[in-house]
C-alpha cells in the first residue's frame, strides 16, 4: 500500500528533510481498499482537472456559457412539442416545459458526468502512462465542470419558476441533497466505464447507446403519471427515475416519492460510488501498461 | 557489486558504496529490494482487443486462463542509494532502465518486491506531460505543477524562478501551442527542476533543447544533488552520465549487473558485448513475437578505415503464414551506447516479402565513424509490431587512423563524435 506523499512544510529542507514521510512501494493486493485519504491528498489535481475542463470548453466558442442554458432550454422545447402538444401525455397541474426542463437539469447532470468521463482516461494517457497521481481523478474531476453548467441552467430555472408563477416552497433546500446523490451514482458508474474504455475501447460505443435508451426509458421528457400502470414496476426499478421525482418534487411541487424509494435512492448512490472506486482500484494496476 | 538477493538490515542498513559527498544519515534515500517486474504478454493472434472477444473466450472455455508469455522487465533487483548522489542508469534498450524508473515514480507497479523512499519523488520522464496545448503558459504551470505534487501556495512561490529559468515572461499568457519546442521544452523541464520533491527521478529529457540550455539543465540538476537531495538519470548519452553523474547502476536484460563508480559501470557496459550477443544467438530467447527471425547478421569484416564503406549482411528466415511485408532496422552502436547510425529500410521503401527467406545486405558509407568498437542492432518490424530484436547482432571496428590526407596531431580531430566528409575551398 502506498503512503500519501509528503505534506510540504513550506520551508526548505535540502536533503532527508525532517518533515519528509518515507514513502513504501509494494505490489498491490488482489483486492485492496480504494484510497480515500490520498484523493483528499490529491483534491488540488481534481480541482485543476475540473478547472481545465471548463477552460477549454468554452474557449474559441462564439457563445461560450449561453450554451450551457440553450441545450437544455431546447431540448426541453422540443419535448414539450413532442411529448406534451403532439402525444397530449398528463402533466397534472404543472406547465409541460417546466416538467420537462426539470428532467433535463437533472438528466444533463447524469449523462454528462458519464458521457464525458468514459473516453477520459483514454483522452489523457499520456498523463496515465507517464505521471504518478491516483487516476480515478480523471474520470472524477469530469463532475466538476457538469456542476458548474448545472449551477448555471438552475439560475434559469429559478427565473423559468418566477415567470410561470411557479413557488416551489420550503422543498426547494433539500436540492442539494439530490445533486449529491445524482453527481455519487453518476460518478461510480463513470469510473467503471473509463476503466474498461482502457481496456475495451467498445466502451466509446455502448456507453451513448445506453445513455441514449436510458434518456427515453426515464421519466425525463414526460411525468411518471403518464406511465401505463403495467410498467411500474419497471419504473421503480430505475434509481434515475426515483432521483428524477426527487428533483420535481424540489422544483415544481411534484409529489414527494415513497420512503423506500428516498432511502433506496441515497443506499444505490452510495453504494455504486464505493462500488465503482472499489473496481477501478482493481483495473487500475495495469493502466500504465496497456494504455 | 551484483543484484544479490539482500536482507534489508532493518535500521541500519548497509551502504554498498561509500557514499560520495553524502551527510550521515540513518537511512538511505532509495532502498530497493528484491525488486521484479513482469509483464504478460499475449500472442497477438489470440489476445482479445475488444470486450465481445474477450466474452467469447471466456463463454468458449470458461476454465483455461489465456496463455500468456510473461516477459521480465526487471529481475530481483536490490541496490540502496544514499542522500545527495547523482546516480546513473545505464544499460541496453530493454534492459529495464525506464521500467525502473516508472516504478519508482510509480506510474506502474512492481510484480513483486520492495522500495522505500525517503520523501517524495519527482519525475520527469518525458518533457512536456501534462501540457495542454490549448491552455495558456501561465495555465500549464500550474495544470502541470499540481500533477507533479506541487500545491498551489509552493507553485505561487517559485512562479517567479519558474518562469525566469524559462525565459518564457513575455509569452506567459499565449497558448502553448504557439510556442516553439524550445520555449516548451524550457518552461516544462523548469517546472519539473522547481519541484522540492526528495528524490527526483529523470529520463533522458537532457536531449532536447539547445547547448546552453542543456547546460543549465545540468547546472540545475547538480544543484539539486548539492543540496542534499537525489536525482536517478536515465541517459543513452553517456557524456551526460560522466558528466553528472556520482555513481551509476549498469542494467542487463532486467538484472542489476553492476553499482558503483560510472567508469566500472561504463566499463562493464563495453564489455556486455560478447555476452548480449551469445545470449541472442539462441532465437527463440529474443524478443520480438518470432513469426520471423534472424538467420545471420555478420559485418563483412571485422576492421575497416574510418572513411570505408561498411557493409552488414542480413538474412532473414521465410514465414510463408505471416501476412503483409515486413522492413529491417539496423542500429550502429559506439561502445558507450550512443546510437550513432540509425538505418530503417522504410526510409528507402525497401520492403521484405515473408513467403521467402531473405539475404540482404546494408551498405554504410557515410559517416565516417571514430576509431572504436562498434556492435550492430538488428529489428525486424511490420506495422507497429517488432517481429525480431537482435542486440549487438554482430560488430567491427574502426582502425585509428583519421580518413584525412594530411597527418595533425590527435586534437585536430578528436572532438566531433564522427569524422566528417568536407572540403574548404577559396571562393
Amino acid at each position: 500500500m502506498l503512503t500519501p506523499p509528503a505534506e510540504s512544510s513550506g520551508t526548505q529542507h535540502p536533503g532527508p528533510p525532517d518533515g519528509a514521510r518515507p514513502v513504501v512501494i509494494v505490489p498491490p493486493g488482489r483486492w485492496s481498499l480504494p484510497r480515500f485519504g490520498q484523493l483528499w491528498e490529491s483534491r488540488e489535481v481534481f480541482l485543476r482537472f475540473g478547472a481545465r475542463d471548463l477552460t477549454l470548453r468554452y474557449r474559441q466558442t462564439a457563445l461560450g456559457i449561453i450554451w450551457v442554458v440553450l441545450q437544455p432550454l431546447l431540448t426541453a422545447g422540443v419535448f414539450t412539442l413532442v411529448f406534451g402538444s403532439v402525444a397530449k401525455l398528463p402533466h397534472g397541474t404543472v406547465p409541460y416545459f417546466l416538467l420537462s426542463y426539470a428532467g433535463m437539469l437533472a438528466w444533463n447532470v447524469f449523462s454528462g458526468i458519464v458521457s464525458r468521463g468514459t473516453g477520459s482516461l483514454v483522452t489523457n494517457a499520456s498523463l496515465v502512462s507517464k505521471v504518478y497521481f491516483p487516476r480515478v481523478l480523471v474520470p472524477l474531476s469530469t463532475a466538476y465542470a457538469v456542476v458548474v453548467d448545472f449551477a448555471i441552467a438552475l439560475v434559469l430555472m429559478a427565473v423559468l419558476l418566477a415567470g410561470y408563477g411557479v413557488n416551489p416552497g420550503w422543498a426547494v433546500l433539500a436540492l442539494p441533497v439530490w445533486v449529491v446523490l445524482l453527481v455519487l451514482l453518476a460518478s461510480g458508474v463513470t469510473v467503471i466505464t473509463a476503466g474498461l474504455t482502457v481496456r475495451y475501447r467498445d466502451m466509446q460505443y455502448i456507453v451513448p447507446f445506453v445513455l441514449q435508451l436510458l434518456l427515453y426509458a426515464s421519466p425525463i421528457a414526460y411525468s411518471p403519471a403518464a406511465v401505463p400502470a403495467r410498467y411500474h414496476l419497471l419504473f421503480d426499478l430505475n434509481p434515475l427515475a426515483w432521483i428524477l421525482q426527487e428533483f420535481r418534487w424540489s422544483l415544481i411541487r411534484q409529489p414527494l416519492p415513497p420512503a423506500w424509494q428516498l432511502a433506496a435512492s441515497a443506499a444505490v448512490s452510495v453504494g455504486v460510488f464505493v462500488g465503482g472506486m472499489f473496481v477501478f482500484e482493481r483495473m487500475e494496476r495495469g493502466f500504465a501498461d496497456v494504455i | 557489486m551484483t543484484a544479490a538477493g539482500k536482507p534489508n538490515g532493518g535500521d541500519q542498513p548497509q551502504i554498498l558504496e561509500p557514499p560520495p559527498r553524502a551527510p550521515m544519515q540513518p537511512s538511505p534515500a532509495v532502498t530497493v529490494t528484491g525488486l521484479s517486474k513482469s509483464y504478460r504478454i499475449a500472442h497477438h493472434a489470440d489476445a482479445p482487443v475488444t470486450a465481445t472477444e474477450a466474452l467469447l473466450a471466456r463463454v468458449r472455455h470458461p476454465f483455461t486462463r489465456m496463455e500468456r508469455e510473461t516477459f521480465d522487465a526487471l529481475r530481483d533487483v536490490s541496490f540502496e542509494i544514499p542522500w545527495g548522489s547523482v546516480v546513473g542508469l545505464i544499460g541496453r534498450n530493454g534492459a529495464g532502465k525506464s521500467t525502473l524508473l516508472k516504478i519508482l515514480t510509480r506510474v506502474t507497479a512492481p510484480t513483486s518486491g520492495r522500495i522505500v523512499m525517503g520523501g517524495r519523488v519527482g519525475s520527469l520522464l518525458e518533457i512536456g506531460t501534462g501540457f495542454h496545448p490549448e491552455l495558456t503558459g501561465r495555465e500549464n504551470v500550474y495544470l502541470n505543477g499540481t500533477l507533479l505534487g506541487m500545491r498551489r501556495s509552493e507553485i505561487r512561490s517559485r512562479f517567479d524562478d519558474i518562469v525566469t529559468f524559462a525565459g518564457v515572461e513575455r509569452f506567459l499568457d499565449t497558448q502553448v501551442k504557439r510556442y516553439s519546442t524550445g520555449m516548451y521544452v524550457r518552461l516544462a523541464f523548469a517546472v519539473a527542476a522547481h519541484l522540492e520533491s526528495e528524490v527526483m527521478a529523470v529520463d533522458e529529457v537532457l536531449a532536447v533543447g539547445d547547448a546552453d540550455f542543456q547546460a543549465k539543465c545540468l547546472e540545475k540538476l547538480r544543484e539539486v544533488a548539492r543540496g542534499g537531495r537525489t536525482v536517478l538519470l536515465v541517459s543513452h548519452q553517456a557524456q551526460t552520465i560522466v558528466d553528472l553523474c556520482d555513481s551509476a547502476l549498469y542494467l542487463e536484460r532486467g538484472s542489476l549487473r553492476y553499482q558503483g563508480a560510472v567508469d566500472g559501470a561504463l566499463e562493464e557496459y563495453r564489455n556486455s558485448y560478447r555476452r548480449i550477443r551469445d545470449a541472442g544467438l539462441d532465437a527463440s530467447t529474443r524478443p520480438g513475437s518470432g513469426e520471423v527471425r534472424f538467420t545471420s547478421v555478420r559485418a563483412e569484416r571485422d576492421l575497416y578505415a574510418a572513411s570505408d564503406e561498411k557493409v552488414v549482411h542480413l538474412e532473414v528466415s521465410a514465414n510463408p503464414e505471416l501476412a503483409g511485408r515486413y522492413w529491417l532496422v539496423a542500429h550502429v552502436l559506439d561502445d558507450l551506447g550512443t546510437i550513432v547510425a540509425q538505418c530503417d529500410s522504410r526510409v528507402l521503401g525497401f520492403w521484405l516479402e515473408p513467403d521467402r527467406p531473405a539475404t540482404c545486405e546494408l551498405r554504410l558509407r557515410t559517416p565516417w565513424l571514430k576509431p572504436g568498437s562498434y556492435t550492430v542492432d538488428a529489428f525486424a518490424v511490420r506495422a507497429s509490431d517488432r517481429i525480431d530484436v537482435w542486440q549487438a547482432a554482430t560488430h567491427f571496428d574502426v582502425l585509428p587512423d583519421p580518413p584525412y590526407p594530411v597527418a595533425t596531431s590527435s586534437e585536430a580531430t578528436d572532438r566531433g563524435v564522427v569524422f566528417a566528409d568536407f572540403t574548404y575551398e577559396r571562393c
